[in-house]
C-alpha cells in the first residue's frame, strides 16, 4: 500500500447556520480546500453525512454534492455510521489512496441538524430501536447510564464530569469557528439544566450544522499541493454490540479501545508517544472514557485528568484543543473530519493561541452511536 | 411503528421469551440466529423470570415526543436471574430514588402510544420489589 497525506483542509464555522443549507455547508467546505490546494480535478469524493434524510428529506448525497461543486461524473459515495460517519469517511478515502485506485480523494463530512427536525428522535435512531429506544431511551440518556456506570465502578463524581466542560471551553474560546467559544465556570456547569441524570445541559454537545473536508494524495506527489503535508501514520476501526445492555461492561468502550490498538499496530506508536489529541467528547463521560480506552491516561487518572490539567492545553496530553464536540459544536457527519482538521492544523503550527508547541504525533478518535462504532486516526508531522 | 413490526416483536416484548445457547449457556434476549458469545447455532427457547436487578440508570428529564408528558422518568438496564440484560423504565417509585443495584420485578404495562398508528404498545416496566423498599 503507498503512503498517504493529507495536504489541505476547508471548513465552515459550527453553530445554527440558518442561512447555509446541507449542500452548501459541504460546498464551502470543499470548495476551500480545492483552492487552496489548487487542483482542477477530483479522482473521488466521499460524504460522511448520519442522517440527511431525517434532518432535511435528503438522501443520495454522493451525486449531489459531487454536482454542487462542479464535479458530476466524479465517484461520489455517502459514508454513514451515526456521528462517526466522517472519520469512516476519512477512512475509506484513506484506502482508495492507499490502494493505488485514486490519487486525488475528497474527505468531507456534513450534517444540517437546524432545519426544523426532531433532534432528539433523529439521533436516537443510532441507537437500537427495538431493544433501547422503544422504551423511551435518549442519547443523553444512554450516555448518562455510561456516566453512572463509570462512577459506581470507580468513584468518578460530577465534578470530574464538569471539569471536563469546563475545559473544552477554554480551549474552544480560542477558536473563532467554534459554536460556543466562551467559557463556564465549575458552578455553572454543575447548576444548568438536567437533562439525564447525572448529565446535565452543560455536559452534553450541541445541536449544530456545518461542514468540513480534507484532500488526500499519495505522500510522494503531496508537494506538489502543499509545503507541508500531513502523513496519515495509521488508521483503525471497530465495532461493538449496539444495545448499551449487550456490552460486556457499561462504563467500557471497547470499539474504542480495539480500534485504537489497530491504528497504534499500523503507525508503529503508542499512546505514550502522542503529542496532541481530538476524542469524542459528545458527552463530558464520554472524554473520560475516550481518553482511558485509547491509552492516553492511566485508568485511575481519567477521571480527574480535566481537573488536574493533565488533558488541558499545556498539560502533558492536551485533548480537544479545538474546544472538543462540546465547544466547538457537533454536527454530527462533519465531525470527524473537524477533529482530523485541529490535529492537522496542530501538527502544521496552525493553531495559534491553541497551539501545542512541537507537535510530531496527532490522534484523532471518532465514534458512532453510544459507542457501537469508533475509528482512529494517527497523523505525522513529515 | 407499522403494526407488523410491532406484531414481530410479540414473543419478546410481551412475554419476555429469550434462548439459551446449547454452545456456551448465554442466554440471549431476544433470541437471535447466532450467538454473539460463541457463535453457536442451536439455542433452546426460554422465558424469563419477572425479576431483575438494576445494573444503571438514568432519569429523562428531556423526553422524545412520544414520552414528553411522563418526564422526569427512570430508565435502567436491568439483569435477570438468568443474565439476560436489557432496558426497562422503572415505575411506581421516586425516580431519583433509582440506581445500581435496586431489585425489582418485572410487570406488564403500557409503554407507549403510537401517535400515528394509534397502536397501544405494550411490554414491561421494572418496578422496585417491596422488601428492596422496605430496606431503604
Amino acid at each position: 500500500m503507498r503512503e498517504v497525506a493529507i495536504v489541505a483542509a476547508g471548513m465552515t464555522p459550527f453553530g445554527e447556520l440558518w442561512d447555509r443549507s446541507l449542500r452548501q455547508l459541504f460546498a464551502d467546505a470543499a470548495l476551500e480546500v480545492i483552492e487552496k490546494a489548487g487542483v482542477d480535478h477530483l479522482d473521488a469524493i466521499y460524504v460522511g453525512n448520519m442522517s440527511g434524510g431525517c434532518f432535511v428529506g435528503q438522501e443520495h448525497l454522493g451525486p449531489l454534492m459531487a454536482d454542487q461543486i462542479g464535479m458530476a461524473g466524479v465517484p461520489s459515495t455517502r459514508v454513514e455510521s451515526a456521528c462517526a460517519s466522517g472519520g469512516i469517511a476519512l477512512r475509506t478515502a484513506y484506502f482508495e489512496v492507499a490502494s493505488g485506485a485514486s490519487d486525488l480523494v475528497l474527505a468531507s463530512g456534513v450534517e444540517k441538524m437546524n432545519d426544523g427536525a426532531d433532534v432528539t428522535n433523529v439521533l436516537a435512531t443510532a441507537a437500537d430501536q427495538e431493544l433501547e429506544v422503544y422504551h423511551g431511551i435518549t442519547f443523553p440518556g444512554l450516555y448518562a447510564m455510561i456516566a453512572r456506570a463509570h462512577m459506581e465502578a470507580y468513584g468518578t463524581t460530577l465534578e470530574d464530569l464538569s471539569w471536563v466542560s469546563v475545559k473544552n471551553h477554554r480551549h474552544g474560546a480560542l477558536n473563532p469557528k467554534a459554536q460556543f467559544p466562551r467559557e463556564f465556570t465549575l458552578e455553572q456547569v454543575m447548576n444548568s439544566t438536567p437533562v439525564a441524570d447525572p448529565l446535565r445541559l452543560l455536559h452534553c454537545s450541541p445541536v449544530s450544522d456545518g461542514g468540513a473536508a480534507v484532500l488526500l494524495c499519495p505522500l510522494d506527489q503531496a508537494k506538489k499541493y502543499t509545503d507541508q503535508p500531513i502523513k496519515i501514520l495509521g488508521t483503525g476501526q471497530a465495532t461493538s454490540p449496539m444495545a448499551l445492555a449487550d456490552r460486556k461492561d457499561p462504563a467500557f468502550l471497547d470499539s474504542v479501545q480495539l480500534s485504537a490498538e489497530r491504528a497504534f499496530k499500523i503507525a508503529g506508536v503508542g499512546p505514550g508517544d502522542i503529542d496532541v489529541a481530538e476524542v469524542h467528547d459528545c458527552f463530558a463521560i464520554s472524554e473520560i472514557c475516550c481518553i482511558e480506552a485509547l491509552g492516553l491516561v492511566e485508568r485511575s487518572q481519567a477521571a480527574g485528568a480535566a481537573a488536574s490539567g493533565l488533558t488541558a492545553l499545556g498539560g502533558k496530553i492536551p485533548v480537544n484543543t479545538s474546544g472538543g464536540l462540546k465547544s466547538k459544536g457537533h454536527p454530527v457527519g462533519a465531525t470527524g473530519i473537524a477533529q482530523v482538521i485541529e490535529i492537522f492544523e496542530q501538527l502544521r503550527s496552525e493553531s495559534g493561541a491553541r497551539q501545542v508547541q512541537g507537535a510530531r504525533l496527532g490522534l484523532a478518535q471518532n465514534m458512532g452511536g453510544s459507542g457501537a462504532s469508533s475509528v482512529v486516526h494517527i497523523l505525522e508531522r513529515m | 411503528m407499522p403494526s407488523p413490526r410491532y406484531w414481530r416483536e410479540v414473543p419478546s416484548r410481551l412475554r419476555l421469551e429469550a434462548a439459551r445457547c446449547s454452545g456456551c449457556g448465554k442466554v440471549n434476549y431476544p433470541a437471535r440466529a447466532i450467538c454473539p458469545g460463541c457463535r453457536g447455532t442451536e439455542s433452546e427457547k426460554m422465558t424469563l423470570s419477572k425479576t431483575a436487578k438494576i445494573i444503571t440508570s438514568t432519569v429523562i428529564h428531556i423526553a422524545p415526543d412520544d414520552f414528553l408528558f411522563e418526564a422526569p422518568y427512570a430508565i435502567a438496564i436491568v439483569e435477570t436471574p438468568e443474565g439476560a440484560r436489557f432496558m426497562s423504565q422503572v415505575v411506581d417509585c421516586d425516580p431519583s430514588s433509582v440506581g445500581p443495584g435496586m431489585d425489582v420485578s418485572l410487570e406488564f404495562r403500557l409503554i407507549r402510544k403510537e401517535a400515528r398508528s394509534g397502536i397501544l404498545c405494550y411490554g414491561f416496566k421494572a418496578v422496585p420489589t417491596a422488601s428492596w423498599e422496605a430496606r431503604s
